[in-house]
């Protein structure tokens, strides 16, 4: 349940390029035809799939303050964060290198799809981001790791497919001069950051509600509980009154 | 600039008009967008990038000469992940709170595209003066939008300049507020951010034609 919840969250309403501008340059520059875009897309799934889980290892094993008590316990007042940024961008770096050795090696054709974008992706921020958020919002288990890049990676494809559709439109469509090409790529891409800003509230709003159903229940309750007490002081009050009354 | 030849002095004033990274060049586009909505993380990042491509721009054309072109980017990867965490712990240690709101964007430095473009583009092929010049060029450039784009978001945004309340209180009415003036919260959110990124460079293009595109 909370990988399917992660896997929906970091699509749509994380979605690297409308929520936090990741991969922006790449996003950019790589969205004037869709078959190009598909290739890009896909590319990037395919390393963040393999980074995260491995930048989350290595965080887990070597980075975090205290981590490297499986070395010996002389070890735990170790606290190795501050290498991060260049541990991370290390593997990512190496990592790409090679996943372009092994996939010329083992599937040509996808190679010759993924091929030229592969060292491109080294510098993709979408890469190093997707490392930096998976640490930043502490992430616990290796499998959400996983789902968190995998998801990543297809909010990212969604996005890029999405403006290579557009952009090979608008071609016929009469843009201002001055906005042609990069302005008005910016412009869409905000109207559809608007757009997307409405999965908003698909996964939390629905169980803060139910959050505050409960409390009004259970204030209602309470409120009841109480009452009952009231009337039946007052009936004993009366009660006794009442008993007061015929003694007299 | 008597200091500076002509040529030299055309180093550090292109990037900041005619050939700015963010609006023509199209690098660095990230960082511009996520960290604009006030004004002094807008500063704040534009000084650590003039920071990290002066100093890594001189770097890497010292070091033009050894590197073998193979292993290339993951040498400037390496020069700019050092530079990136100095940045990042003089700022955890001087201003913790804003090292806060840019969160994982001053890790993304490394990948911002404007220093892997300049290095690529120019620190490679160039003598250290040069790059020097060329690096702090371009981080004004970039610095120049993002301070633009951080003005005009935080103004609208939140009625305030740097944290001072500039257009008056919105909760007491003084200022413009008295005359039923509301912020524009939408302002403050991502996607304003690429659209006035949008609109400033329409500005540009509609003032020099030589910049329009064909489709």
């Amino acid at each position: 349940m909370e990988h399917l919840e992660l896997f929906f969250k970091s699509i749509f309403i994380d979605n690297m390029v409308f929520a936090t501008f990741l991969g922006m340059c790449s996003y950019l520059a790589v969205s004037k035809k869709v078959t190009t875009a598909v290739g890009l897309g896909a590319a990037v799934i395919f390393v963040l799939a393999i980074t995260v889980p491995l930048n989350w290892l290595l965080d887990q094993y070597i980075l975090q303050p205290g981590a490297l008590v499986w070395l010996g316990p002389e070890y735990a007042d170790y606290d190795l964060s501050f290498l991060s940024f260049i541990m991370f961008i290390a593997t990512i770096a190496t990592m790409v290198q090679l996943v372009e050795i092994v996939v010329e090696k083992f599937s040509p054709s996808l190679y010759n799809s993924l091929g030229i974008f592969l060292p491109l992706i080294a510098v993709n921020c979408a890469i190093l981001g997707g490392s930096l958020f998976m640490q930043s919002r502490e992430i616990p288990t290796l499998g959400l790791a996983l789902t968190y890049g995998v998801s990543s990676g297809i909010g990212w494809f969604l996005a890029i497919l999405a403006i290579a559709a557009i952009r090979e439109k608008i071609r016929y469509s009469n843009v201002p001069p001055a906005l042609r090409g990069l302005g008005i790529t910016f412009i869409i891409t905000g109207l559809m950051a608007i757009g997307f800003m409405s999965f908003g509230g698909m996964l939390t709003g629905g169980e803060e509600e139910t959050v505050v159903e409960d409390k009004t229940e259970q204030a209602i309750q309470i409120e009841k509980d109480k009452v009952d007490d009231k009337v039946k002081e007052i009936e004993k009050l009366s009660e006794a009154e009442n008993t007061t009354a015929l003694n007299e | 600039m008597g200091l500076l030849s002509k040529k030299d002095a055309k180093l550090i004033t292109d990037p900041l008009t005619d050939d700015n990274p963010v609006t023509i060049q199209v690098l660095g586009i990230c960082s511009a967008l996520a960290i604009t909505a006030e004004l002094k993380a807008s500063i704040v990042m534009a000084v650590a990038v003039l920071f990290v491509l002066g100093i890594g721009n001189v770097v890497i054309s010292l070091m033009r000469n050894i590197i073998p072109s193979k292993i290339r980017i993951i040498v400037q990867l390496i020069v700019v992940a050092t530079l990136v965490i100095i940045v990042d712990l003089v700022l955890k240690a001087f201003a913790y709170e804003l090292s806060k709101t840019l969160s994982v964007f001053v890790g993304l430095i490394i990948t911002n595209c404007i220093i892997m473009g300049r290095f690529e583009a120019f620190a490679l092929a160039n003598g250290p003066w040069k790059a020097f010049l060329d690096g702090i060029g371009n981080s004004l450039g970039y610095g120049v939008i993002l301070i633009i784009v951080g003005f005009f978001r935080e103004l609208l945004g939140s009625g305030t300049l740097l944290g001072y309340k500039v257009l008056g209180d919105p909760i007491a009415k003084t200022g413009v507020y008295a005359f039923g003036y509301e912020n524009n919260g939408f302002m403050l959110l991502a996607p304003m951010a690429l659209i006035v990124l949008g609109i400033v460079i329409w500005i540009q293009r509609s003032r020099n034609e030589a910049l329009i595109e064909e489709h």
